[in-house]
């Protein structure tokens, strides 16, 4: 293999794994469609093809054949991975590291994970149900209890994410959780108001990331990608809201 | 509503806003930012309401305010500017009318669940048109400075 077909090789490789990390994470298609044209053009390709769809991107360089695929299979919100590919690129386009170096780092952020600690999750699950339950309904005393119904609801999504990895399948549970948990905790005279308690604990998981992304989607033009993220955040809240359903039938 | 209301509402609008960011793992730095856009969407919401300009132009106006402030964080911080806009949305959110409407749903009083399911589809209509002009907003700004460094 000839030196310039390593190097578009190399080219290609960094650009498509930084636009699958980026899509996989929870970014919107223009920013990737920027990326990888920067990527490419920092590098010294002429020109680039980019065809970046959100399960799947399709990108060739100098007009070459031989465009290379790369799926994208899993789908997961870490913003933070986000930040540092555009980290990264910035870094290879101030000439800071090497294309080489820009791989392998792509590479290693793509194995690890650093979320926050899991104690930290659940202090946050509880800080963003509580809270907004006063924010919506103005009910103060009923702050604790939705704290508290609230975290163990996230632990359930949390736990339920890990071993079956389907995520509208852990949100209606965790709904329907949250739900229970609501009428017994009222039931047994903790709270006051069951709606305003299942009000604010269900509020960590509103699928906030695919509502922005799908909005932010269809202005930029992406008419296939913007309404899809749409789809995903509909049924998301759809799923949120057969649980509670589900729940309240039974009363 | 008095001042205390008010005050409880802005801290717990910016410690929600904060602790979501939290759970989608918004890196450290973008996380106190990301907070106080919050509050300044929720603050306007909340102002249009109490004079009188409706929960709809409410909503549109704080989502304005939280895609131009968002873009002036991203150049500032140079970081994406989703990080700063996700978390921000989320106390504008309808989930006590999306709520109502599931509620009303499955007690099978539909009448009422309609006027609720309007309300979620207005609110949300509203969010997203605000963001839509936040983005013109944000291309004028970014023609505007073009044309200036090549004067």
């Amino acid at each position: 293999m000839s030196s310039q077909k390593k190097r578009d090789q190399l080219i290609l490789h960094t650009a498509l794994t930084a636009g699958r990390i980026m899509i996989e994470n929870g970014s919107e298609i223009e920013r990737v469609e920027d990326t990888m044209t920067r990527i490419a053009h920092n590098a010294g390709a002429q020109t680039s093809q980019l065809f970046v769809m959100i399960t799947g991107i399709l990108m060739a360089i100098n007009g070459e054949v031989g465009a290379q695929i790369e799926p994208v299979k899993r789908r997961t919100f870490d913003l933070e991975k986000i930040a540092v590919v555009n980290d990264l690129s910035r870094q290879y386009a101030d000439h800071k590291i090497d294309l080489r170096q820009f791989a392998d780092r792509l590479d290693h952020l793509d194995s690890v994970s650093r979320y926050f600690p899991f104690w930290l999750q659940m202090v946050a699950a509880a800080m963003v149900s509580g809270p907004l339950e006063v924010v919506f309904r103005h009910n103060l005393p009923d702050f604790w209890i939705t704290c508290l119904v609230g975290m163990l609801g996230w632990w359930v999504y949390y736990v339920l994410n890990k071993f079956i990895q389907i995520r509208f399948l852990s949100e209606f549970t965790a709904a329907a959780a949250i739900g229970v948990m609501a009428v017994v905790f009222v039931h047994m005279g903790l709270g006051n108001s069951v709606d305003d308690i299942i009000i604010g604990s269900v509020m960590p998981l509103v699928p906030g990331v695919p509502i922005t992304n799908s909005v932010r989607d269809i202005l930029a033009g992406n008419l296939v990608s913007g309404p899809a993220r749409g789809v995903e955040a509909l049924v998301s809240a759809a799923a949120i809201g057969f649980g509670i359903a589900m729940v309240l039938q039974f009363l | 509503m008095s001042v205390l209301e008010f005050i409880i509402e802005v801290a717990g609008t910016y410690v929600a806003t904060l602790a979501f960011g939290i759970l989608i793992n918004i890196p450290r730095r973008a996380l106190n930012v990301g907070g106080w856009i919050g509050v300044l969407g929720y603050v306007l919401y909340r102002f249009t309401v109490l004079w009188g300009g409706g929960y709809v132009i409410g909503n549109l106006l704080g989502a304005v305010a939280i895609g131009v402030a968002s873009l002036q964080a991203a150049k500032l911080k140079k970081m994406p500017m989703i990080l700063f806009n996700i978390p921000a949305i989320v106390p504008l959110v309808p989930g006590g009318q999306a709520y109502q409407m599931i509620k009303n749903f499955a007690l099978g009083n539909n009448s009422t669940a309609l006027v609720f399911l309007l309300q979620v589809v207005m609110i949300s209509g509203a969010i997203a048109f605000g963001f839509l002009l936040s983005e013109l907003v944000n291309r004028i700004q970014r023609r505007f400075w073009r044309h200036r460094k090549r004067l």
